[in-house]
């Protein structure tokens, strides 16, 4: 894992103190509130439903022992005792004082955390592949260009005050696990002729205009991805709308100037910019890389004692493949029957602390699917993981399954939100786990928003659904055939809405449609792509 | 009626109105009728209130019941956790919210 150097400490500490001053003043009466709000948004403190919420960036989701106690520490001094484990691999709180919030940031510098630029529109909390260093399939481990584009970013003097907030995400493989192309630029470390570089995808986005990024170059040497990062928010800083907060993101940028006039102008400005120094040296690449240097892995048995069904069940479905054939990466799902996506306890988040210092090289990972990864798992201590896991209510056998839903926190806390989405996620997956479909359903991505903003992710799920406020009531769109993968895609409305007991029914017939129609080997988004929306419609409206 | 309501400076917490002060439950909430705006702009000067705002709301069973259910949900808590809401031993309270 990256450790920070002295000038990353000075820089946390400096701000967390710079923030304890403005809360002095903000509470004495010398800042207003109007004055206050931009301050404490770039602290990444927002106000909502019931009380100040603050939002830690986790960068690429990566997180050691150590970090993970202090979040827990956090959620049981500064909090309700849990956290919320959020799509951009961050954590929530929900119920911080602001008098209290300058000592928490204190404790976050303590473990190199912070939330800083987790709000505003600035470049964010950037978010890569959860399976990063241990997946078989990856080309090279993309966090350390993560981190190199996180220090690039932070602070950023040309970049604080973007026409509206920019997400940057990093993968190294094929399969694409952190949503790439719906990200403001999405990035894929790629090999051509021997040379590794970097391929950009720029303008993607959900949120109320969905689109996919196109790809905008498909090789950047490694030696000029800093400068290249540069030029393409240069021309959205320059040409970005300032004067419409719904046109602003850069897919808007993107789609109205074109995708080969916006690329021209980035190159134009990449030309200029190669002479102008901005790329860091790769030494400076390399002492990162240092960090991320696979730990000691040693060879150890290639299989595991499945006799025991609900063991079996859960590593058939919640480890993935290691580039270590000894090892797997295990996910650790938040996701129990009628749970609440994304939130564990402190009690959990300690446990699974511990876990990762026994069981993964101390290190966990947050997925943007609101789960917990141990990355490096012997198979030997898998059922001791598991044993573990299981007492403290962590075992659900539910990832990518119907009941592994994404959920913003909705109407419940979110002072955006028009309609609950975590009520709606409960419902579904008690559903599901009663009548017995969930287990031949087989991979099914459910993903719910509470508004048009889409932090649930609904456009990209195999089923989505979005509430929206129908004449002061909660009403949900249903919509089908999303991807966040490698075959991206959005998803499209099926029609009318329904109300919050309708929108569980309509999930039920959708997946009794999927069953009735679907072909071997197909999962619920073959199946749809096969046979469109038309099926389904007709089950649903008649 | 017209109610008032923000958020405690401080804490976070949610506040109402009730002629005299601040107030976190609703059923202490009084209608400010004409003198809305003018209640806002003082105690929020005085930072007695963090971000006020005025909302519609109606008496039900004597208790005043915000018009939206944002505001009810900011009543009462979070409905998918009771055990934090303010009403914790009240398993009818979330009904009042929807």
């Amino acid at each position: 894992m990256y450790k920070y150097d002295e000038y990353d400490q000075q820089m946390v500490d400096a701000r967390v103190d710079e923030f304890r001053d403005q809360v002095e003043r903000r509470l004495a009466g010398k800042l207003t509130e109007d004055q206050f709000k931009p301050l404490r948004l770039m602290n990444g403190l927002y106000l909502q439903l019931h009380a100040y919420m603050l939002r830690v960036a986790i960068p690429y989701g990566t997180l050691s022992g150590a970090q993970m106690h202090i979040l827990a520490d956090i959620a049981d001094k500064y909090d309700r005792g849990y956290g919320h484990f959020t799509t951009r691999q961050n954590i929530q709180y929900n119920w911080i004082k602001l008098e209290e919030a300058p000592d928490l940031m204190a404790d976050l510098a303590k473990v190199e955390m912070h939330a800083i630029q987790t709000s505003g529109n600035c470049i964010r909390n950037i978010s890569s592949d959860h399976f990063a260093g241990a997946a078989a399939d990856e080309l090279v481990d993309p966090r350390p260009y993560a981190e190199l584009l996180r220090q690039w970013s932070s602070f950023h003097p040309e970049f604080m005050y973007l026409p509206r907030k920019f997400k940057i995400a990093v993968i190294a493989s094929d399969t694409d696990r952190a949503a790439m192309r719906l990200h403001d630029i999405g990035i894929q470390i790629v090999e051509q002729n021997g040379e590794l570089g970097a391929a950009f995808y720029v303008g993607g986005g959900m949120g109320r205009t969905p689109m996919i990024a196109p790809c905008i170059r498909d090789f950047v040497p490694l030696d000029q991805l800093v400068t290249y990062s540069e030029a393409c928010l240069r021309v959205y800083n320059r040409h970005g709308r300032r004067d419409n907060k719904y046109k602003a993101r850069i897919k808007i940028l993107v789609h109205e100037m074109g995708a080969e006039e916006y690329t021209r102008q980035v190159e134009e400005e990449f030309a200029h910019l190669l002479d102008q120094g901005v790329e860091p040296p790769l030494a400076e690449l390399e002492r990162i890389r240092t960090f991320f240097e696979d730990p000691a892995f040693e060879d150890g048995p290639k299989t595991v004692d499945k006799s025991d069904p609900d063991f079996a069940l859960w590593v058939e479905r919640n480890t993935v493949r290691h580039k270590h054939d000894s090892y797997v990466s295990a996910v650790i799902s938040l996701k129990p029957v009628g749970g609440i996506p994304g939130d564990a306890t402190s009690a959990q988040m300690h446990l699974m602390a511990d876990l990762a210092t026994r069981f993964s090289f101390d290190e966990c990972r947050v997925m943007h699917t609101q789960n917990i990864v141990l990355p490096h798992v012997k198979i030997v201590d898998l059922h001791a993981l598991w044993t573990a896991l299981n007492e403290a209510g962590l075992g659900e056998p539910n990832l990518d399954q119907v009941g592994d839903i994404i959920a913003c926190p909705g109407l419940d806390y979110c002072s955006l939100a028009n309609a609950r989405s975590i009520p709606i996620s409960q419902q579904i997956s008690e559903r599901f786990a009663a009548n017995g479909k969930g287990d031949t359903l087989g991979e099914l991505k459910l993903k719910i928003s509470g508004c048009i903003n889409a932090c649930g992710h609904h456009h990209a799920g195999h089923i989505g659904i979005l509430g929206v406020d129908k004449k002061g009531v909660e009403n949900y769109q249903l919509l089908l055939g999303g991807s966040e993968a490698e075959d991206t895609s959005l998803a499209k409305i099926t029609g009318p809405g329904f109300d919050e007991a309708g929108i569980v029914d309509a999930v039920e017939t959708t997946a009794d449609v999927y069953l009735r129609e679907r072909e071997d080997g197909e999962r619920f988004l073959d199946t749809y792509r096969r046979i469109g929306m038309a099926p389904f419609k007709e089950a649903l409206y008649g | 009626m017209k109610i008032l309501t923000g958020n405690d400076l401080k804490t976070g917490d949610v506040v109402w109105w009730d002629g005299q002060g601040w107030s976190r439950h609703v059923e202490d909430a009084v209608d400010a009728g004409d003198d809305a705006e003018t209640i806002l702009a003082r105690e929020e000067a005085a930072r007695r209130v963090n971000v006020p705002y005025v909302i519609a709301a109606e008496l039900a069973d004597g208790v005043p019941r915000p018009a939206h259910i944002k505001d009810r949900v900011r009543a009462l808590g979070p409905t998918v956790r009771p055990d934090l809401t303010l009403k914790p031993a009240d398993p009818q309270a979330i009904d009042w919210v929807i």
